[in-house]
C-alpha cells in the first residue's frame, strides 16, 4: 500500500482505488485484479506487452474509450472504466 | 500544434536520445517525439534503478536543448519533411504536424510472442511487459513468476524481479545449450555485457533454469492459475500468479516503411552514417537488427552526427561497429526459434486477439494479406503488431504493404491535420 501522505485516489468503475503516484492506469487495473476489455468472443483481457503495442489493455477514461491504460499515468480524481 | 525542426528523431529510447544530443549540440533545433510519458524508451522506463549509462545520457539530454514532445504518437507521413502525431489529453486531444529538414527513426523494438493454448488469460504477458508494470507500479513482491521464451532479456527480467522480493519459480529459455555457448563466447570479448550477466545470475541464483524448454499451456479460470512447461519428451505443471513469456524481439518497422525506406530481410537498410534508402531519413538501434543498449547509443550518435553534417566525426566513431556487429549476429543465433515452437498453438488457440482468429481460421490462406482479408486477423486495433510477427514464424507470411493510420486514430486528429496533406487513401507498396 503507498505511502498515505503521497498516495493519490482515481476510480476504476466507481470505486474508489489509492495508488502510488506513478502509477500507469495498466498496472492499477491489475492491482484491482481488474481484467481490461472483453474481447470480440467474450474473453477477459488484461494487458500483454505493457508498451502501448498490443491494445489489450485499453479503457475507457473520463468518458473518452479505447485509452491505452499501460502508457497513461494515473491522475487524482481520474474515472476509469472496464465493461 | 505545430512545429518545425531541423531534425526531428521518433522514439526517445537509447538510440533517439543519443541521436537527440548528438544533432542538437552545435545548435540545431531539435524536436524528440515519443509515445510514452516519459523518455528512456523499454529498456531505460523509469521505476527501477537505472545504469549509469541511462544516468548519463538522460542528464545529457536534459541539458541538450532539444524539444521533447512525450506522449505523441506518430500516425502518418502525408509528404516528405511532414509527420502527423496526436495525444490524448483527455479533454483535449490535440494533433501536431511536426515539419523537419532531417528524419532519424529510432523506433526500437517489440516482443515477439507466439500463441499457444491460454496465452488470451490475464496475468499471462510479456517478459518486458511484466517488467514495464512492475516499473509502473506493481507490485510483484511475493508473488510466483514463470519467465520464458528466448534472449537476454529473460535472466534480466528474472534478476530484477527477485530483486524486488518476487518468487521466481522458473526460467525457461526455448534456446537448447549448445545453441546458446556462441553468445557465451561472443560476452568473453565484452567484459562490461559479462560482467552485467554474472551480475544478472548471481541476482537469480535461486531461480530453476531449464534450456530447452517452454510453455506448451497456460491454465486458469478467469485468470493465470499454472503453467505446463515441457522440456523434450517431459511435461510438468508449475503454479503461479504471473507468466511473463516473450520470444526475443522484433524491430518496429511501421514508420520506415510508410516512409518507403528499403528493408532487407526484416530490418531496415541503413549505411554506414545510418542514411536510409530515403532522401533525409536516418535510421538507428533496433530497426536496423537486434543488438542492445550499446549498439543503439552508437548507432543513435552516428545518426545524430551525420544528420548535421558532422559526418568525418561520425565515420570515426563508426570505427567500432564491428564488434557491435557480430554481437548482434551472436545474439541473433542465439536466440533462434526450434521449429517445434510452431506446434504450439492447437486449432482453437487465438492466433489475432485483436479479432480473435484461432489458427484453424488461417491454416487455409497462402499469405498474411489474404489472411486478413478473409479471417481478420491482423485487421484489429493493433494492426498485426502482435500476431504478424506470430504468423511469420507460423507461416512464413510477411507484410506487404502498410498505410496509414498507422495506429488507431481519433476523427478529430484525422480531421484536424487532413488540410496538412491527404495520404490516407494511397496504400504504399514496400516489396
Amino acid at each position: 500500500m503507498p505511502d498515505a501522505a503521497e498516495a493519490l485516489t482515481l476510480t476504476l468503475n466507481g470505486e474508489a482505488l489509492r495508488v502510488a503516484p506513478g502509477t500507469t492506469v495498466a498496472a492499477a487495473l491489475l492491482l484491482a485484479a481488474s481484467h481490461a476489455r472483453i474481447s470480440v468472443t467474450g474473453e477477459p483481457r488484461a494487458p500483454l506487452c505493457g508498451m502501448g503495442i498490443c491494445y489489450e489493455c485499453r479503457v475507457t477514461i473520463n468518458g473518452i474509450p479505447h485509452q491505452k491504460s499501460c502508457q497513461i499515468l494515473c491522475q487524482p480524481g481520474m474515472d476509469v472504466r472496464t465493461p | 500544434m505545430n512545429a518545425r525542426f531541423d531534425v526531428l528523431v521518433v522514439g526517445a529510447g537509447p538510440a533517439g536520445i543519443a541521436a537527440a544530443v548528438r544533432a542538437s549540440e552545435n545548435g540545431r533545433r531539435v524536436g524528440l517525439v515519443d509515445d510514452n510519458p516519459a523518455p528512456g524508451g523499454q529498456i531505460w522506463r523509469k521505476g527501477a534503478p537505472q545504469p549509469e549509462a541511462a544516468r548519463s545520457w538522460l542528464t545529457r539530454l536534459d541539458a541538450s536543448g532539444a524539444q521533447r514532445l512525450q506522449g505523441w504518437r506518430v500516425f502518418d507521413a502525408p509528404q516528405p519533411g511532414l509527420l502527423l502525431a496526436e495525444r490524448s489529453g483527455f479533454g483535449a486531444d490535440e494533433c501536431a504536424e511536426l515539419r523537419f529538414g532531417k528524419l532519424i527513426l529510432a523506433t526500437g523494438a517489440r516482443e515477439r510472442f507466439l500463441p499457444f493454448p491460454g496465452w488470451t488469460l490475464p496475468n499471462v504477458m510479456g517478459v518486458g511487459g511484466l517488467d514495464a508494470l512492475v516499473r509502473g507500479g506493481l507490485p510483484i513482491a511475493g508473488k510466483r513468476v514463470l519467465v520464458a521464451g528466448t534472449g537476454p532479456l529473460l535472466l534480466a527480467v528474472a534478476a530484477e524481479l527477485t530483486e524486488r522480493g518476487a518468487h521466481v519459480v522458473g526460467l525457461c529459455e526455448q534456446a537448447s545449450l549448445p545453441q546458446l555457448i556462441p553468445l557465451g563466447l561472443q560476452l568473453l570479448k565484452q567484459p562490461g555485457k559479462l560482467l552485467q550477466g554474472a551480475r544478472l545470475r548471481f541476482s537469480s541464483r535461486n531461480v530453476p533454469m531449464f534450456t530447452g524448454c517452454w510453455p506448451v499451456e497456460a491454465k486458469g479460470r478467469d485468470k493465470l492459475e499454472s503453467v505446463v512447461v515441457q522440456r523434450g519428451t517431459r511435461h510438468w505443471e508449475i503454479a503461479c500468479d504471473y507468466l511473463a513469456c516473450g520470444f526475443h524481439l522484433v524491430p518496429n518497422l511501421e514508420l520506415p516503411m510508410l516512409l518507403g525506406c528499403r528493408i532487407d530481410q526484416g530490418f531496415v537498410t541503413a549505411d554506414d552514417l545510418q542514411q536510409t534508402s530515403i532522401a533525409n531519413v536516418y535510421c538507428a538501434g533496433e530497426p536496423t537488427g537486434i543488438g542492445g543498449v550499446e549498439r543503439a547509443i552508437f548507432e543513435g550518435q552516428i545518426a545524430g552526427l551525420a544528420a548535421t553534417g558532422r559526418t568525418e566525426e561520425a565515420r570515426r566513431l563508426g570505427r567500432t561497429r564491428p564488434a557491435m556487429q557480430s554481437f548482434a549476429r551472436a545474439l541473433d543465433r542465439a536466440c533462434a526459434l526450434n521449429p517445434e515452437l510452431r506446434n504450439l498453438p492447437h486449432d482453437g488457440t487465438f492466433v489475432c486477439r485483436c479479432e480473435d482468429v484461432p489458427l484453424a481460421a488461417l491454416r487455409e490462406h497462402r499469405s498474411w494479406r489474404e489472411a486478413k482479408l478473409l479471417s481478420r486477423c491482423g485487421m484489429g486495433p493493433c494492426q498485426g503488431r502482435i500476431c504478424g510477427a506470430a504468423t511469420t514464424f507460423l507461416f512464413g507470411w510477411t507484410p506487404d504493404s502498410i498505410r496509414p493510420p498507422l495506429l488507431p486514430a481519433r476523427m478529430s486528429s484525422l480531421s484536424a491535420c487532413g488540410a496538412a496533406g491527404d495520404s490516407l487513401q494511397q496504400p504504399k507498396e514496400t516489396r
